[in-house]
């Protein structure tokens, strides 16, 4: 069964793949020869939905397996959380394309759905019997309610990166197409990490170190700690030693106070993820010759700003209420009957107030001092990195009580 | 002068900007500017609120900085802010060990985190949700809620329940969506102003029709969102507040051994572990093959308790008089609950030493085993007979042995982590020895003793901690976000919109008026007009 789930996953994946390939046809191919470009548009852009809406399906039947595999919904640690996301993110894109029938629109939110869903498969992929804490259904009824909010939450994001790729000016230099470059080659450092990792970790090219922390094993014995490094290493635990070598020799030292275990091999995994999405970018400006942001303006021409704007805030008015409901009201109703209280100001809990508290204030400066456009956008922007934070940073830097365990 | 009459006649309050009766802008004249920048929010349709008319006293400043929603994001945004810095290292709550003096904490900190952490603990960081200047920031947002809702909703009220028809034509013109025809079109507007109607109605709108006018409306009620979701914050925080008022409120912790009954402080009941167990999952339950390198994964922590309740709790000094109340197992996520109290599992020490088992030996007789000894470390007995005329004394017992600066022995805690004995054994012949049990050993007092004790496995116990909780505000919070949510749904799954045509001085006058969502009220006012083959094309002011 659960053979069965990942392989629905894994078609799901390419499935995503053929049909934002198709999306990227269907809206730069309009200028093509001998074309009629509404009659292109509608045809490769028809064919990407189909496929985009397969592969949801497949993703749907994932879901329904290993959830039956397993006995729980499969958001119990972070491989699963992050698929199922994924798979909010393409609900949330067909609701929205049902409603607007944009083509374009699939050109930037599939590809950011095969991102989320790519760093999903960073993760150890078990399933794996829940503990009693997480044995709730109000827990799963709040993990996914928060999961769908956060979902559509990410559509607004992509709306409002096209948004600003549509009118930021190309034309000169200026503080806007800087943070726009900023923000895309941080999307491409992602792509750079998923692909590194995946690459790795099928090489087997590992490099394990000794640390001088000492540790207590199952069986009671003490020994020295040991990290293994997936990626090449860069940078060294401070005062490790080499157990087993890996393909290069680390540059330099983490300095001592990166306390924790891992604190030195997430640095070194920072590194890495900077540095190929450097390249990443740096040969894409090559192969383009402009900016990137011009080179995707091509691909937004024609649309106008305003569906933009609208569809960016259509999607984060539809997914602020789902995300309150989910990720602050059912996650309250959880903890109080897990642990008696409805708030601590647990880490997480915190996090997901501030994801509310920001869209709360989006919504405001919108509402009442007439923040559309551009300075929307940024929000959506802001709020999609606010939003990454509480998932990724707070679950394997800061470790609460929701914390999974992984990468 | 505290009213303003409009050339219609009409008299209207003080800080009303349109008038509400001709929808005229009232104060053009005296200002002087150009219609264009002049004309007010249409939010309110220029309805008079306190804090645009009043800014003298001190209390009209107050008033006005409480209902300002440039000041609301602020608070927003320092919250925000403040919650994120909360979140840099654990909270006081949250740090790994047990650490109890405040000497202890700042150390913490400290060595924890070096320099920073220093500074953190020093500014109150570790304590951040609780500090005086959070509460501060949370009753800010309180007390601007309430204002604000105070100042608008009149406002709205009249805004919305007096839809405005047949509108003095610079109401028409200063909408922000407004298009007219030219004077030359061939438009018969009998026949045109139905024909919108019919259309818009089809749409969805509620008309208001009057011989040369049209208006229609839509989703009027959605207005009210924002109100009804501020009410339900309001309620929320009120809940928050109510759990500071005595009775309320409780939080114990207590942890119980298997067979004990324990009193729950702060109130008259009792509970007892009757037994505590922890399961794991088996592999044949799990749904793929893991490699747990020799763990196990737990499936239950379950306490099986019965709660009593104090029958005399309000006679002091009276002995206790226990009645069972309630009676089953607690698990994590399934809590007991007795009327408002909730216990939770939330805790477990298993594998306590409970009690230690001895063999006692006759050394005279080769070693003979000739009886058993138990000694209880919570409630040891002070003389137990162990065989026939053969008598064991506790003498002395220390729970958790150190060796006192005096040189004296002394028990650090009244936890049995290292138990100390010093026993006396009385033969029947009344031959007394001393024998002092300690980690591990025995060790005896005579040089040629007649019994030695052998140490045998002990008793394992499992403590379970139980935490107790009342919370009699939860109610009001759930209910709080109840109307949170209604209003957020009824605010942002439909907008308002309103769609005037109006016919006068020849021409066919469009305008529209929304409060969100400016782009769908074009496209909807461009697809009418295309439909009604109107000549008119609509201008938007300012960005969309
Ligand atoms: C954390 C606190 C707050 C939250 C979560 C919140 C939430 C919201 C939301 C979701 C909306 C949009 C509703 C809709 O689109 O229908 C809104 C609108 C609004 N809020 Fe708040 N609010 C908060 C605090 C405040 C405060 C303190 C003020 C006081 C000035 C305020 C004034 C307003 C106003 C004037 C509107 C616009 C109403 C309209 O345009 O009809 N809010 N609020």
């Amino acid at each position: 069964m659960i053979t069965i789930s990942n392989w629905l996953l894994n078609a799901a994946f390419i499935l995503y793949v053929c049909s934002s390939i198709l999306f990227v046809v269907a809206v730069t191919g309009k200028q093509w020869s001998g074309r009629d470009p509404r009659e292109h548009e509608r045809r490769f852009g028809g064919l990407a939905y189909i496929l985009a809406v397969i592969g949801f399906l497949s993703h749907a039947g994932y879901i329904v397996t290993r959830w039956i595999a397993s006995g729980h919904s499969p958001t119990s640690n972070m491989f699963e959380f992050m698929a199922f996301l994924d798979f909010c993110i393409i609900f949330a894109y067909l609701i929205l394309y049902r409603i607007y029938r944009l083509t374009v629109l699939g050109a930037f939110v599939i590809p950011l759905g095969i991102l989320m869903l790519g760093y999903a498969y960073v993760f150890p992929k078990e399933a794996t019997p829940l503990i009693p804490a997480l044995q709730s259904y109000w827990l799963q009824i709040h993990v996914t309610t928060a999961a769908l909010g956060e979902g559509i939450l990410s559509v607004g994001f992509a709306a409002g990166l096209m948004y600003l790729v549509r009118t930021v000016p190309q034309q000169g230099k200026s503080r806007a197409n800087l943070w726009l470059e900023i923000v895309l080659s941080v999307v491409l450092m992602l792509v750079g990490f998923i692909v590194l990792d995946s690459t790795f970790s099928r090489l087997d090219q590992n490099t394990v170190f000794q640390l001088p922390t000492q540790q207590m094993t199952n069986t009671g014995q003490v020994v020295n700690q040991q990290v293994t490094y997936t990626l090449p290493a860069i940078v060294a635990p401070a005062g490790a030693t080499i157990v087993k070598q890996g393909p290069m020799n680390p540059l330099m030292e983490a300095p001592t106070w990166m306390e924790g275990k891992d604190a030195a091999r997430k640095l070194n995994t920072m590194i890495w993820s900077i540095l190929s999405g450097l390249v990443l970018y740096g040969g894409l400006r090559l192969l383009v010759r402009k900016r990137l942001g011009a080179a995707l303006q091509r691909t937004v021409e024609g649309i106008e700003p305003e569906l933009l704007d609208e569809i960016s805030y259509r999607a984060i008015a539809i997914g602020y209420p789902v995300f309150t409901l989910g990720a602050l009201i059912f996650a309250m109703i959880w903890a109080e009957e897990a642990w008696g209280r409805f708030w601590g100001w647990d880490p997480k809990e915190t996090w997901a107030f501030i994801v509310w508290l920001f869209y709360s204030a989006y919504l405001h400066l919108r509402l009442s001092r007439g923040w559309v456009g551009e300075k929307s956008a940024w929000m959506s922007v802001i709020g999609f990195v606010i939003i990454l934070i509480t998932l990724v940073v707070v679950n394997l830097v800061i470790a609460g009580l929701h914390s999974y365990a992984g990468v | 002068m505290d009213v303003r009459k409009c050339e219609c006649g009409h008299t209207n309050p003080v800080g009303t900007m349109l008038c509400e009766s001709c929808g005229k802008p009232v104060d053009f004249q005296e200002s002087g500017q150009p219609e264009q920048a002049a004309f007010p929010d249409m939010r309110y349709e220029g309805m008079a609120r306190r804090s645009q008319t009043y800014s003298r006293t001190i209390i009209d400043r107050i008033w006005n900085f409480f209902s300002s929603v440039k000041i609301a994001i602020a608070l927003i945004l320092i919250t925000l802010i403040a919650s994120a810095v909360g979140t840099i290292f654990p909270q006081q709550d949250y740090i790994p060990v047990p650490v109890s003096t405040e000497a202890d904490i700042a150390r913490f900190y400290g060595e924890t985190y070096g320099k920073i952490g220093e500074i953190y603990y020093a500014l109150g960081f570790h304590n951040l949700y609780s500090s005086w200047w959070f509460k501060t920031l949370l009753v800010f947002i309180g007390t601007s809620l309430v204002i604000c809702s105070l100042d608008r909703v009149i406002p709205l009220y009249k805004a919305l329940s007096r839809p405005r028809l047949n509108q003095h034509l610079s109401f028409l013109k200063g909408q922000k969506l407004y298009g007219n025809s030219p004077e030359e079109a061939s438009i018969d507007p009998a026949a045109a102003l139905p024909a919108a109607a019919d259309f818009l109605a089809r749409k969805g709108y509620r008309l208001f029709r009057e011989e040369n006018a049209l208006l229609a409306e839509k989703a009027r009620f959605s207005r009210w969102g924002p109100y009804i979701n501020h009410i339900g914050l309001i309620i929320f925080l009120f809940g928050v507040l109510l759990r500071s008022i005595p009775g309320f409120y409780l939080d114990q912790f207590v942890w119980v051994r298997e067979g004990q009954t324990v009193s729950i402080p702060e109130t008259p009941y009792y509970v007892k572990n009757v037994a505590y167990k922890t399961e794991y999952w088996d592999e044949s339950e799990m749904p793929e093959k893991l490699n747990l390198n020799g763990g196990a994964i737990p499936k239950t922590y379950q306490t099986d308790a019965v709660l009593y309740v104090n029958k005399n709790a309000d006679l002091p000094g009276a002995k206790p008089e226990l009645a069972e109340v309630a009676k089953g197992p607690i698990l994590v996520n399934h809590p007991m609950i007795y009327e408002d109290l909730a216990i939770y599992q939330s805790g477990v020490k298993e594998m306590e030493l409970g009690a230690l088992n001895f063999a006692v030996l006759d050394r005279k007789a080769g070693n003979k085993q000739v009886g058993s000894l138990k000694l209880d470390l919570y409630a040891p007995q002070t003389e137990q007979q162990v065989a026939e005329g053969i008598t064991v004394r506790v003498l002395d017992y220390f729970p958790d042995f150190v060796m006192g600066n005096d040189g004296k022995p002394a028990t650090k805690t009244n936890q049995p982590n290292n138990p100390m004995f010093a026993l006396e054994i009385a033969s029947a012949e009344g031959v007394k020895e001393k024998l002092v049990y300690v980690s591990g050993t025995v060790i005896s007092d005579s040089k040629d003793p007649r019994y030695a004790l052998e140490v045998k496995m002990p008793d394992f116990i499992d403590i379970s901690g139980l935490m107790v909780r009342k919370d009699k505000a939860v109610p009001v919070i759930y209910f709080g976000a109840l109307i949170f949510m209604v209003g957020v749904v009824m605010g942002t799954y439909w907008q308002h919109r309103r769609i005037w045509v109006q016919w006068e001085n020849g021409r066919l006058h469009l305008a529209g008026h929304t409060n969100k969502n400016w782009f769908g009220l074009r496209k909807e006012m461009e697809l009418l007009i295309a439909k009604m083959n109107w000549p008119v094309t609509l201008v938007q002011k300012g960005k969309s």
